[in-house]
């Protein structure tokens, strides 16, 4: 098709299949919270049906892509979609790196009996404003939900695991970029390479990320550890779940090279992977220093 | 390069329910977002009856308190996510094709679930009602801790359903951006724009800013309820007001999403009934981008009473202010626009020179409400309630309306009655005033918000507004069959009904095509139909 056309595909199942398959996700979610025996099952269900969407609706996608149906219009459209996505997933973490700051030099302090002091220091006894050791010191409190607060004995070190991460993660990016070198010189082999050792450093990430949660569970640091454990726990747990959608994504990337589907001046696939790879790399950054370093 | 036209193997729809659940058109798409909203809008409508019965009369009538409350949080989330926000994204999708000479929309498939996650959404959100414990109660701000510590079991219901409304105003937005951007044809610039489309575009890029931060605050509820977070909870450092930073961080840009495109049906409608161009076009465009920029850093305005310190109650107070210079740009342009113009009043025209009226109203009390020292007085009250409804119901709902009348005869070919659309129209502007501006009164003199029951002395005035509301409510019975006679019976229109009309929609078929722009319009007729000149 030439450059004069875009391309306007006919009807589709797969978005009311993925309407289907994230409302049983939830549903099942919500009863499972609630404690109904069958909630997990039909979460499984909910997720099983959207797994088979995304293989289904990307499928029609590559497909459609393979054999020319995309002109560089279509791409476009594709390019300002993925970017203003990943503006939204910003927006997203930004709201709890929002909760965060706020914690941390207001409400925290607030609490303490700093600023105009409607909170004495002895609203609960012994209770320690210092961020991170938020209510270190006051065992047996129960929080609104009826859960005890978890006291930890010991922080995370930024300098440990998290640094290494820090360091696995920007080296990830560079070997993304690398790979999108070579894949633009159009050099299949070593974009394989390069893709492989971008994948390999996010399993890795995966990996030790998961050591230091057993670390930091195992030292008290729960969900349940007041504001610093909330904003730790979904911070990086978020980091964490996107993450592995990247590794997902880049795996499924990989196969796509394997089969031929890139060629040096089309692959926008690859491309928008390696952006939200990037967009991951970044609010790491940010979660290092703010979460486990400062 | 210069062309664009639709590669597809259909030209014309499929038949029958397929045709709704699988539809990648723009015209179908928007078609089913305008029927999920005018049912959502009957549904929420219903609930808003019930609670004009019960403050008929001061005391228990009708309902329990905790169904009442129920009544009010679930009124207002539909309202604002299941009726307004789907309106406008059906009339983007109808609109924005045609306007831009585009053969559809840049994503469709995506279009198409957008739309299609909608009705999961409201059927999770309406079936909280026949749960143990019942519906959410804590109004639609869902403020912690009244929705973490005390909510319903079905608050957990609530929070996805919200999830599954983001999910599908952020692919609503994304797809309006990628449209304006990439499928206008080619020769019409950024300033060749018509205003729904610069609205829209703006409006999407607050969505995309706002949603996933509201998406955040549910998720960090969620978590709060059923983990033993302690994002809005004091015993572990978090914050309740903290929650109501977030929320309104996502609520006010919120706002402006239900008025900017609003403001861009009616800087149509105005300049052809009154047979002249817009007035001050590049102004439009530079107002809705102040508002849009101004709407994100004024949100705690919503917070007054919260114990904020002085000097941000001032920023907050002054930043909000600040909003009325825009819109006072755009109320003028109207008016300049009308300005010795040719004027007549077909329905179109009658609401909106009624939204322009109406909607500033709203926008004066908006102002009252923002002065921080005033605030005190009419926080939480009735006049809060009064002055929300002007700018949402005879603001963003009446340029819907607008817009209906306006369009319908390119949706459907034919022409809807005059004669009973003006009746109509009468029948709507005078009840809702007698509806809501006695609420001003009510507030005024003390009587708060959320309460199924109220002192003596304000009995007057709610039955007043009851009998409005009642009369209201009845209208859209009338409206219902305008529109349906329209569609069924409707004598046959011009492509180009409105004298006065401009714009690339009108050059279409009566029944504008089932893919608008196969053939792009040229450079002389997008500068022709523009309003930028």
């Amino acid at each position: 098709m030439n450059e004069q056309e875009y391309y306007v595909p006919s009807g589709t199942y797969w978005p009311i299949i993925g309407s289907i398959g994230i409302a049983t996700l939830f549903v099942g979610f919500a009863n499972q919270m609630h404690g109904a025996s069958w909630g997990a099952s039909i979460m499984l269900l909910g997720f099983s049906i959207l797994v088979f969407m995304m293989f289904g609706w990307f499928g029609q996608v590559v497909n459609e892509s393979t054999s020319g149906m995309y002109n560089s219009r279509v791409d476009r459209s594709f390019r300002w979609g993925m970017s203003w996505f990943i503006f939204s997933e910003v927006m997203f973490f930004a709201a709890f790196f929002g909760v965060l700051f706020y914690a941390r030099q207001l409400s925290v302090p607030w609490l303490g009996g700093s600023g105009n002091n409607l909170f004495t220091p002895d609203l609960w006894n012994g209770f320690n404003s210092t961020w991170k050791q938020i209510a270190f010191s006051t065992p047996g409190l129960i929080l609104q939900s009826g859960t005890a607060i978890s006291v930890p004995r010991q922080l995370v070190d930024a300098w440990g695991l998290p640094a290494l991460n820090t360091a696995l993660l920007l080296l990830s990016g560079v070997t993304l970029t690398f790979a999108h070198h070579t894949l633009r010189n159009g050099d299949r082999n070593k974009v394989i390479g390069w893709l492989v050792a971008t994948i390999v450093l996010g399993v890795l990430f995966l990996g030790f990320q998961i050591t230091e949660y057993g670390h930091a569970y195992h030292d008290g640091l729960k969900l349940t550890s007041g504001i610093y454990g909330s904003t730790f726990y979904m911070l990086t747990g978020f980091h964490g779940f996107h993450v592995t959608v990247g590794v997902i994504m880049l795996t499924v990337i990989l196969y796509r090279v394997q089969k031929g589907h890139f060629s040096a001046d089309n692959h926008f696939g690859f491309e928008g992977v390696a952006w939200y790879w990037h967009f991951v790399d970044v609010v790491w950054l940010g979660l290092f220093i703010f979460v486990y370093w400062l | 390069m210069t062309t664009i036209t639709a590669y597809t193997s259909h030209h014309s729809p499929e038949k029958g329910l397929m045709r709704w659940i699988k539809t990648t058109n723009h015209k179908d798409i928007g078609s089913l977002y305008l029927w999920f909203a005018f049912i959502m809008l009957l549904v929420g409508g219903a609930m808003a009856m019930v609670i004009r019965m019960e403050l008929f009369q001061p005391g228990m009538q009708l309902i329990n308190p905790q169904f009442f409350n129920q009544m009010t949080t679930m009124h207002g989330l539909i309202m604002v996510f299941g009726a307004i926000m789907p309106a406008f994204v059906g009339l983007g999708n109808w609109l924005i094709p045609m306007m831009i000479g585009a053969p559809d929309m840049a994503l469709p498939r995506m279009n198409n679930w957008s739309f299609w996650i909608l009705p999961f959404a409201g059927g999770i959100l309406l079936s909280t009602f026949f749960m143990e414990g019942g519906a959410p109660a804590f109004g639609w701000t869902f403020y912690a801790p009244l929705s973490t510590t005390f909510a319903p079991d079905s608050t957990d219901f609530f929070i996805f359903a919200v999830h599954l409304l983001g999910f599908s105003s952020i692919m609503g937005a994304i797809n309006i951006v990628a449209t304006v951007v990439n499928m206008r044809a080619l020769e019409m610039k950024l300033m060749d724009m018509p205003l729904f489309v610069w609205t829209w575009l703006i409006t999407s890029f607050l969505l995309i800013g706002a949603m996933p931060v509201l998406a955040g605050a549910v998720t960090m509820m969620l978590t709060d309820r059923n983990f033993g977070t302690a994002f809005f909870d004091a015993a572990g450092g978090g914050d309740p007001v903290m929650f109501q930073h977030i929320f309104w961080f996502f609520g006010h840009p919120e706002v402006y999403i239900m008025i900017l495109p609003a403001f861009g049906v009616i800087s149509h409608v105005i300049p052809t009934f009154a047979r002249k161009p817009l007035f001050g076009y590049s102004s439009m465009v530079y107002a809705t981008a102040s508002i849009a920029f101004l709407s994100y850093i004024v949100w705690a305005h919503h917070m007054f009473l919260t114990g904020m310190p002085v000097a941000g109650e001032l920023y907050f107070m002054y930043a909000t202010m600040l909003i009325a210079v825009p819109t006072g740009v755009k109320v003028f342009n109207w008016i300049s626009t009308m300005w010795r113009g040719s004027m007549t009043f077909e329905t179109p025209m009658l609401w909106a020179i009624s939204f322009v009226f109406l909607f500033t109203i709203g926008g004066f009390s908006g102002v009252m409400v923002g002065i921080a020292p005033a605030d005190i007085q009419y926080h939480d009250t009735y006049f809060v309630v009064a002055h929300f409804h002007y700018v949402l119901v005879t603001g963003a709902l009446w340029s819907i309306i607008a817009a209906t009348f306006y369009w319908l005869p390119k949706w459907t070919g034919k022409m809807y009655n005059e004669t009973l659309a003006q009746v109509h129209f009468w029948w709507a502007v005078i009840s809702v005033n007698v509806l809501f501006f006695p609420q001003h009164f009510l507030g005024l003199a003390g009587m708060p918000r959320r309460i199924p029951d109220y002192s003596l002395q304000f009995a007057d005035f709610n039955m007043i507004s009851s009998i409005g509301g009642f009369a209201f409510g009845t209208s859209f019975i009338l409206f219902t069959y305008i529109v349906i006679d329209c569609i069924r019976n409707g004598k046959p229109a011009d492509a180009r009904p409105w004298e006065g009309a401009k714009g690339l929609e009108w050059t279409l078929e009566p029944k504008a095509q089932y893919h608008s722009f196969n053939k792009p319009p040229t450079r002389e007729l997008i500068k022709q139909e523009s309003q930028n000149s």
